[in-house]
């Protein structure tokens, strides 16, 4: 979802990255202000860390794979602040390293995927946790967040290519929301399973590690911005034409991105529900049942990962 | 340790790594700059972009083959973009617009990452009064990513030498490596916080 450079032109380059330089500054100053003094390595451990975790693949059915973005793992581990510094980082590495990402898109990537994604995915994963009260909910929370994060991410990204004139809204949200609903789903899982991994370890290390505010003092505006996110998320992300026909079939016949092939086998590929007439209301109730559909997985996984003490030592003796 | 594979030729030594790194990074963003915001430039002038570009890496001694297979790695992405760009009038001519321009961007990138060193380029950012606290995470970033790259393929081994079952359940376990390797990370912080601080790091 990196942006390389040529896609994005000058005005959409410009503003993304002032936005993002004045973001990464606030948090920047937050983070000077609240990160004591034997936690600064801790960050630029976490950058390294995020960046490692990025290489772990996960399967997905036919050999294709997933790997964690971290984002919204970063936000629960170290809170907002710190997660923007470190995926700013992350992408700055990325960009001069491995030209993974553009240098004139580094503002529009940072923007998408550390600072909106991560920003929104906490605030959503703030409101469950008020609504879901006890670690489960906390998984479930934090699965939902990492769901949010990625499809804001999309929605920004699909939104400053058609500033720009490179790729028109309705195709670029369509394509860029249906394949993030399968990568934010993933996202979701992993944060989840990762998180239940690090509470049952060690549990001291599961919450905002850097003495950073956690947003109990602005409740107002992080739960604001909670129900911002998800109704962006809900309601905007699939308020798209359904895929135009000239697109599906220009993809369909190159057939050569696994992106391609990810969107033919979409459970709701061209997010249509039979049964409902108007393209818009059917694009939405899929919406609604993606969101919904999130949560049951990500309510199944906390409840069978909550009661792990006595399955763990019953299915290592099954591996045995 | 066998994966410097990132920056791989950033340590050669040639006349063009012997250039200050701010005038390289100075003018690989005022080649993405110009190729960028410039809307439609005659093939001639991409073409003699191309021609410096190649003899920049020949002078750096960079292979071709190295070079070619980087950017065949990151075509995915770009030429996934343009498939979606051809959705529009004039689909065709936007597509090759990005296509070539993306490239050219991508072929700097990767030269600039190859004929300077990642410190040095984080030593032009804090003269350029970059956060003093983005610089240390970065350099500390890139002092240990190598480092959590080797640990995390360790972790991945002994994971895969120790058992035998695949599908399903495997997310938990890659989750485990996960979990885990921030447990380690958090608890190499602290070490390296005492290091720092018993060579008096303020």
């Amino acid at each position: 979802m990196h942006i390389p450079d040529g896609f994005l032109d000058t005005k959409t380059a410009v503003t993304t990255a002032a936005l993002s330089a004045v973001a990464v500054g606030v948090s920047l100053r937050t983070l000077k202000r609240s990160l004591p003094r034997r936690r600064v390595p801790l960050i630029g451990l976490a950058a390294a860390f995020v960046f490692a975790a990025q290489m772990v693949n996960f399967p997905v059915v036919g050999g294709t794979s997933g790997h964690l973005t971290g984002g919204m793992l970063a936000a629960v581990l170290l809170g907002p602040a710190a997660a923007i510094a470190v995926l700013t980082a992350v992408l700055l590495v990325q960009c001069f390293l491995f030209a993974d990402g553009g240098l004139l898109a580094l503002g529009a990537n940072i923007l998408n995927i550390g600072i909106a994604g991560p920003l929104g995915g906490y605030a959503v994963y703030r409101l469950l946790c008020r609504l879901l009260p006890g670690e489960r909910g906390r998984l479930v929370a934090a699965a939902m967040g990492g769901w949010s994060a990625t499809i804001l991410s999309a929605l920004f990204c699909a939104g400053e290519l058609a500033w720009s004139g490179t790729i028109p809204w309705d195709v670029g949200v369509t394509a860029m929301v249906n394949v993030h609903l399968l990568i934010g789903g993933a996202e979701g899982v992993i944060t989840l399973l990762v998180l239940s991994v690090i509470m049952r370890t060690r549990p001291d290390l599961a919450g905002p590690a850097t003495g950073e505010a956690t947003g109990e003092g602005m409740g107002f505006f992080v739960l604001a911005g909670g129900v911002v996110t998800l109704c962006l998320v809900l309601f905007v992300a699939p308020f798209s034409s359904p895929m135009p026909d000239g697109l599906e079939s220009v993809v369909m016949q190159l057939g050569i991105l696994d992106r391609a092939e990810h969107y033919g086998a979409a459970p709701m590929a061209g997010y249509m529900i039979p049964g409902l007439d108007s393209p818009v209301a059917a694009t939405a109730a899929a919406g609604v049942v993606g969101t919904a559909l999130m949560f049951v997985v990500g309510y199944v996984l906390a409840r069978t990962l909550g009661e792990e003490k006595g399955g763990e030592k019953r299915d290592e003796r099954e591996e045995r | 340790m066998k994966h410097n594979f990132i920056d791989r030729y950033a340590r050669g030594d040639s006349a063009i790594h012997r250039i200050a790194p701010g005038v390289k990074m100075g003018s690989a963003l005022a080649v993405v700059v110009i190729t960028v915001a410039v809307p439609e430039w005659p093939m001639v002038f991409y073409g003699g972009l191309v021609a410096a570009m190649c003899v920049v890496a020949a002078m750096a001694r960079i292979p071709a083959g190295f070079m070619l297979r980087r950017l065949l790695t990151l075509q995915p992405f770009i030429v996934g973009g343009a498939l979606f760009a051809l959705a529009q009038p004039e689909g065709w001519s936007m597509a090759a617009r990005v296509l070539v321009k993306s490239n050219i961007c991508l072929a700097t990138m990767i030269l600039l990452a190859n004929t300077t060193r990642f410190s040095s380029m984080l030593d032009v950012l804090s003269r350029l009064h970059a956060p003093s606290l983005l610089i240390t995470i970065l350099s500390l970033m890139y002092r240990y990513v190598f480092l959590l790259i080797d640990q995390t393929e360790r972790m991945a081994r002994a994971r895969r030498s120790r058992m035998f079952i695949r599908g399903r359940r495997s997310w938990r376990h890659t989750a485990g490596i996960v979990g885990h390797l921030f447990v380690r990370s958090v608890e190499r912080a602290e070490r390296v916080y005492a290091a720092m601080t018993a060579r008096g790091w303020r």
